[in-house]
């Protein structure tokens, strides 16, 4: 059998690398020994509706408005999520699942409803920057128990409705409104704000998807998982600090460095100045 | 030239020049700054009288700015400035013009960000604009690219009358954009990367490019399905020039150079002698420039820092066993999200020795990974560098680019 993923519209919706979601899908079940594909649907091609998996990434405001017509009027999604399809929305790929979403025009339009949520615009600034998320309790049993890292940039906020979950709480940045809550999820559609590719950067969530997709599945080799869990780790560690500074930390002690050699010389120029 | 003025260029050349002493860069950006404090007109008042041409575009800006530089210089026997590499924003065009204030026949060649051109023609009055394509690079400052294209399309809307635009046909943003514009020379340019320009950016219809194009995106028409926004008639075609720099995408930035005196109204003689200066140009800022490493080895150093400049250097790499160093930070200059790694096809390198290095050596090192690449991780730019072989390319993005160029020695004389 080969387990297939289809990546929907990444002419539309791939302007932040989302796309990547969908081949780490593929290569983590090659590496367990199943066959697998990535189907990739251009915005001219019918979506089809007996894939395992859809990955929608995010994208800019018109394309986003255009993807969400096609979808609607397709029905194909629905059709899936129906038949018990597993799906990843990302971004501009979340609000359009949801019930509504702020429009090219700056109005309201529906969205799929697929998720509970509803995405409206905020005079608060964009949220741009690294976020961390504690996972909410339920998905520890499905082997989702460490922090998810990712990086934000979003204008839009999301309110969640009754019957649909959020992914987590947020520990570093916005999330979907105001820095309590990260993400949307109802059944098997699983919406999120993270990019990074959220499914690079967090290996556990890449698998929890599998396992809704596939049940219970072998462990992977150590020697496959050795990279993304060093990534993993790192950006737990350091992504909280760069956001909070506002940036790379790097440039931060760069920074730090350049102030306390321009007073080392001062003082030594002063010292100059002084001792004769 | 009003006192005001003059005390900012004094003030801020002067803190210029004791940046330099201290070691700290060529200053441009902190007498910007103190300029642009004293003189918040200062672009106006430093472009009044002179011949200005702003260059802008996602890639080819700075190659452009040095190839138009010296072409312009060859053909109209005048001087000509042009900013320090790299400092293209107003703070750094400020100190660039401040500094060539003495020189009021010089023309200025200037590169400017691609999200700050609107501002900054605004103000310089600009002779001519080059806009040479647009595409998705850091976007947690730029957002959108479709923003971009809207400010272009006002800056374009808003220049004096008489003024060119430059404008490559073959990119959709950038002819949309071009097209609130009088004055336009349409350059045959070409468009490798095609994923920012595949939603028409008047109406998000589907694009249609022709199957006539070559692998450059040149020689072929593009049209929106939905609203019938087309690639405009083109009055300077692609051909192949006479350059020493390598690639496709160069052969466009000479394109775009030619065009543009063509655009200031040069021909014969003097365009002749253009096109002589732009061959001799064989190294940017220290791009496709070779450097040896402490051991003595041959580095050669390109400059990659988003999905559509990765999609030209996989064609300048030098054939394999040649490794391949790829270094990655994710700074305020390069965008403080890496995930665009992820609409690099790296699996082309399959089968080559791949080190992965820079701040963000684990992202890479993770995407090279579900790619398929075997590959080294070595977080240190110049260990990394120091391969076991006599030679090696660098493809590195902005910042990881200059800090190897600050630690590279240069090539030793041989």
């Amino acid at each position: 059998m080969t387990v297939s993923v289809a990546l929907i519209y990444p002419d539309l919706l791939g302007t932040y690398g989302d796309g990547g979601n969908a081949a780490v899908l593929a290569q983590r079940l090659r590496w367990r020994g199943y066959q697998a594909e990535v189907l990739t649907v251009p915005a001219g091609s019918p979506v089809p509706t007996s894939c395992d998996i859809y990955v929608i990434g995010g994208g800019e405001d018109l394309p986003q408005g255009l993807a969400a017509s096609k979808l609607e009027s397709s029905h194909a999604l629905h059709s899936a999520v129906e038949r018990g399809a597993v799906v990843l929305a990302v971004c501009a790929g979340l609000q359009i699942v949801g019930e509504s979403f702020v429009g090219p025009e700056g109005k309201a339009v529906p969205g799929l409803g697929l998720l509970g949520c509803v995405t409206s615009t905020t005079p608060a600034p964009r949220a741009i920057g690294e976020l961390l998320v504690e996972p909410a309790a339920q998905w520890a049993a499905d082997g989702l128990d460490e922090q998810l890292t990712g990086f934000e940039n979003h204008g839009a906020v999301t309110d969640l409705l009754p019957g649909t979950s959020p992914v987590g709480q947020v520990v570093v940045g916005v999330g979907n409104k105001d820095g309590t809550i990260e993400g949307a999820v109802r059944g098997r559609v699983f919406g999120t704000y993270l990019h990074g590719p959220v499914l690079a950067r967090n290996p556990q969530l890449a698998d929890l998807l599998l396992k809704w997709a596939l049940g219970e599945l072998p462990a992977l080799d150590e020697r496959y998982d050795f990279e993304p869990k060093a990534l993993h780790a790192e950006r737990r560690r350091n992504g909280p600090l760069e956001r909070r500074l506002g940036g790379a930390r790097e440039e931060a002690s760069a920074m730090k460095a350049r102030w306390a050699t321009l007073v080392r010389r001062s003082r030594e120029a002063v010292g100059a100045i002084k001792a004769p | 030239m009003p006192g005001r003025a003059r005390l900012a260029a004094f003030v801020g050349g002067g803190l210029a020049s004791l940046s330099r002493a201290f070691g700290r860069g060529s200053g441009s950006v902190v007498g910007g700054h103190v300029i642009l404090a004293i003189e918040p007109q200062a672009l106006r008042v430093f472009s009044a009288g002179r011949h200005v041409v702003l260059v802008s575009g996602t890639n080819g800006k700075t190659t452009t700015t040095k190839l138009l530089a010296s072409a312009l210089g060859a053909a109209s026997g005048r001087e000509v400035v042009t900013n320090v590499t790299g400092a293209n924003l107003p703070t750094g065009l400020a100190s660039s013009l401040a500094a060539a204030r003495g020189r009021p026949s010089a023309d200025a060649v200037l590169e400017v960000d691609e999200a700050w051109l609107a501002r900054v023609s605004a103000q310089a009055r600009p002779a001519a604009l080059v806009l040479l394509n647009l595409s998705r690079d850091q976007l947690d400052r730029n957002n959108e690219v479709r923003h971009v294209a809207q400010r272009w399309r006002q800056a374009c809307s808003e220049l004096p009358t008489g003024a060119a635009v430059v404008a490559n046909a073959d990119d959709p943003l950038v002819a949309w954009a071009a097209s609130a514009a009088g004055n336009v020379t349409w350059v045959g340019a070409g468009l490798g990367w095609k994923n920012d320009a595949t939603g028409c950016p008047s109406c998000a219809g589907p694009v249609n490019f022709d199957e006539g194009q070559d692998e450059a995106g040149r020689g072929g028409h593009w049209r929106c399905a939905q609203c019938g926004l087309a690639r405009p008639q083109l009055d300077v075609p692609s051909r192949d020039l006479q350059i020493s720099l390598p690639g496709r995408c160069n052969q466009a930035n000479a394109l775009m150079a030619l065009a543009t005196l063509l655009a200031l109204g040069y021909s014969g003689e003097p365009v002749e002698r253009a096109s002589a200066a732009l061959a001799t140009v064989c190294e940017v800022a220290g791009r496709y420039a070779v450097r040896g490493t402490v051991e003595g080895r041959e580095i050669r150093m390109l400059l990659a820092k988003n999905p559509a400049g990765w999609a030209e250097v996989f064609d300048m790499l030098s054939p394999p066993p040649t490794p391949v160093v790829i270094a990655i930070n994710a700074r305020t200059a390069d965008g403080h999200d890496p995930s665009w790694l992820w609409d690099v096809p790296f699996e082309r390198l399959a089968g080559r020795r791949v080190v992965a290095t820079g701040d963000r050596n684990l992202d890479l090192a993770v995407r090279l990974h579900y790619a398929g690449v075997d590959h080294d991780v070595e977080p240190d730019l110049v260990r990394a560098v120091e391969v076991k072989n006599e030679r090696a390319d660098v493809v590195a993005n902005y910042t990881a680019f200059h800090q190897l160029l600050a630690r590279l020695p240069k090539r030793p004389e041989t």
